[in-house]
């Protein structure tokens, strides 16, 4: 636990100073809010407001694109001498991923608020309801979770920090061929397949549900079921790549 | 007498590459050991297997009486490891890294500023490690395995690549953790550093323990002298016993301009069992 706790402060100070990365993950999805906003908004027919519509994608956009950061820091991690030193103490293998994790969902979760208060700004009139704010929040906080554990376990598999880096192009695209942007009914057939079964349509189309106060259907729970495979696979493959290398 | 390290047969290979061919060592408790070879010996990897960085293929090794395969945690706990590339975090200052040692060896928080002092580092302490120079990552990397004292510290090529002054510093430090008694293990392609620290020598090549004695004992073993041969343009040191192999050396080689008789070195022995 101590272990752990060390680590998360690491990767927390890390964070702080890394401006561009911090720059990074805190200006553009701010900038991509509100392009999508005031750039493209007006040309785009979702059906009622489109900043309604689009902010829950660019929060979901965001979670994804910033825990994938948490691959460059990993294999920063690898390619230095610093981690051997941690592998030769007596603490639990793994505590430095948990440290990059942690900090990894904590630089998020400011990132997302910030681009929350911006959309509130932006004329995103979402729905109040406490209840349905907490399970966006905590669907927001499982992928984030998710995201980072399988960019940690993408970090130990890539050897270099451009390889690394990788994931992060993954991440920050793949939300295009969702419903995070556009509803998945207005894409050419194969796309739509594309786009109605990958992971983040039911995220976002979850998260969208909850904020507007439209109703919530299965989508919520597979979703969520996305998320915990993810954790669960992410982690497993991270812990399994730290004892190999 | 149990030995603090105690490697029997040691074997590891990468792909089609042998590169641990049968090591043998024996540590004893207290002792500066040096492991000796040139590059790709095998001291690295040697080394990365006596702390747990990398299971072996064959052969057994303990340290500090621990099972490095089986009992890996017992082993780390006894252990510190200074590896040829400074195991420092550049984003933090040289203190930050310091604490962050002694939070994890579960180790008093003071420690951290009687080391800046002890390596020097006290006006350094407050930067990032990344604008320090070769010679302070050196010194605080050394610090870093020292927040606990090791029973056993490993030393790969601990003075690669450093300037003069910086080398002394780790020699010194190397010397008196020796006199509180802590076993150290060193690898080092200098043979000087090795004469100089360690009562005890390794001569590795191949993935194999060539040569192994006290540093005079290795040097009696090639021969009692070395003679050294100056030409016009280059020099020659031929190992000797007695005046008739001077005689022979001289006949051989008539047109010596001028000749001198050495203590033999452990460059010599170096050279004489490394090929």
């Amino acid at each position: 636990m101590t272990a752990s706790l060390t680590f998360v402060g690491r990767s927390l100070r890390h964070s702080v100073r890394s401006i561009d990365a911090l720059l990074t993950a805190v200006l553009l999805p701010v900038a991509i809010l509100l392009m999508f906003v005031y750039v493209f908004g007006g040309a785009i027919d979702a059906g009622g407001r489109y900043v309604d519509y689009v902010v829950p994608g660019i929060i979901v956009l965001c979670a994804g694109f910033g825990s994938a950061s948490t691959a460059v820091a990993v294999a920063v991690d690898m390619t230095t001498g610093v981690i051997d030193r941690f592998r030769t103490l007596p603490i639990p293998s793994g505590a430095v991923l948990t440290g990059h994790v942690t900090a990894s969902v904590a630089r998020n979760v400011v990132s997302t608020s910030l681009v929350i208060a911006v959309a509130l700004i932006a004329g995103f009139r979402p729905e109040v309801d406490p209840a349905r704010w907490l399970a966006a929040a905590a669907l927001l906080l499982a992928l984030m979770v998710a995201i980072s554990w399988m960019a940690a376990a993408f970090g130990l598999l890539a050897k270099t920090i451009e390889g690394a880096n990788a994931i992060t192009f993954v991440a920050a695209f793949a939300p295009y061929v969702s419903s995070a942007f556009v509803p998945a009914e207005s894409m050419p057939a194969g796309l739509r397949w594309v786009a109605e079964h990958q992971p983040v349509t039911p995220i976002a189309d979850s998260v969208r549900a909850l904020t507007m106060g439209t109703p919530v259907g299965d989508e919520l729970w597979i979703a969520f079921a996305w998320c915990a495979a993810g954790i669960v696979v992410g982690r497993a493959a991270a812990a399994y790549l730290f004892r190999q290398n | 007498m149990p030995y603090t390290i105690e490697v029997e047969g040691l074997r590891k290979r990468f792909g089609n590459a042998t590169v641990l061919d049968g090591v043998d060592l024996q540590v004893q408790a207290g002792e500066v050991f040096a492991l000796l070879g040139p590059n790709g010996a095998g001291k690295t990897t040697t080394v990365r297997i006596l702390t747990t960085l990398l299971a072996p293929d064959g052969g057994t090794a303990r340290v500090a009486g621990h099972h490095v395969v089986r009992e890996p945690n017992a082993v780390r706990a006894a252990i510190s490891l200074t590896a040829q590339e400074a195991a420092v975090d550049g984003m933090l200052t040289g203190a930050e890294n310091l604490r962050m040692m002694a939070r994890l060896r579960g180790a008093p928080k003071g420690i951290a500023d009687d080391l800046l002092e002890r390596f020097d580092l006290v006006e350094a302490a407050g930067r990032r490690v990344e604008s320090y120079s070769g010679g302070m990552r050196r010194r605080l990397d050394l610090a870093m395995s020292l927040v606990q004292r090791p029973q056993v510290l490993f030393l790969d090529e601990p003075t690669t690549g450093l300037d003069p002054r910086s080398r002394r510093a780790v020699w010194d430090a190397v010397t008196t953790l020796a006199d509180e008694g802590v076993t150290v293990l060193l690898t080092t392609q200098y043979l000087e550093e090795a004469d100089r620290l360690a009562q005890r020598i390794a001569v590795i090549d191949g993935g194999r323990v060539i040569e192994q004695g006290t540093a005079a004992e290795l040097k009696a073993r090639i021969a009692s002298e070395v003679l050294e041969l100056h030409f016009a343009d280059r020099s020659q040191r031929i190992p000797v016993n007695g005046p008739d192999d001077v005689r022979r050396a001289l006949e051989a080689h008539p047109d010596a301009e001028r000749i001198e008789l050495h203590q033999p070195s452990l460059d010599d022995v170096f050279l004489a069992v490394t090929r």
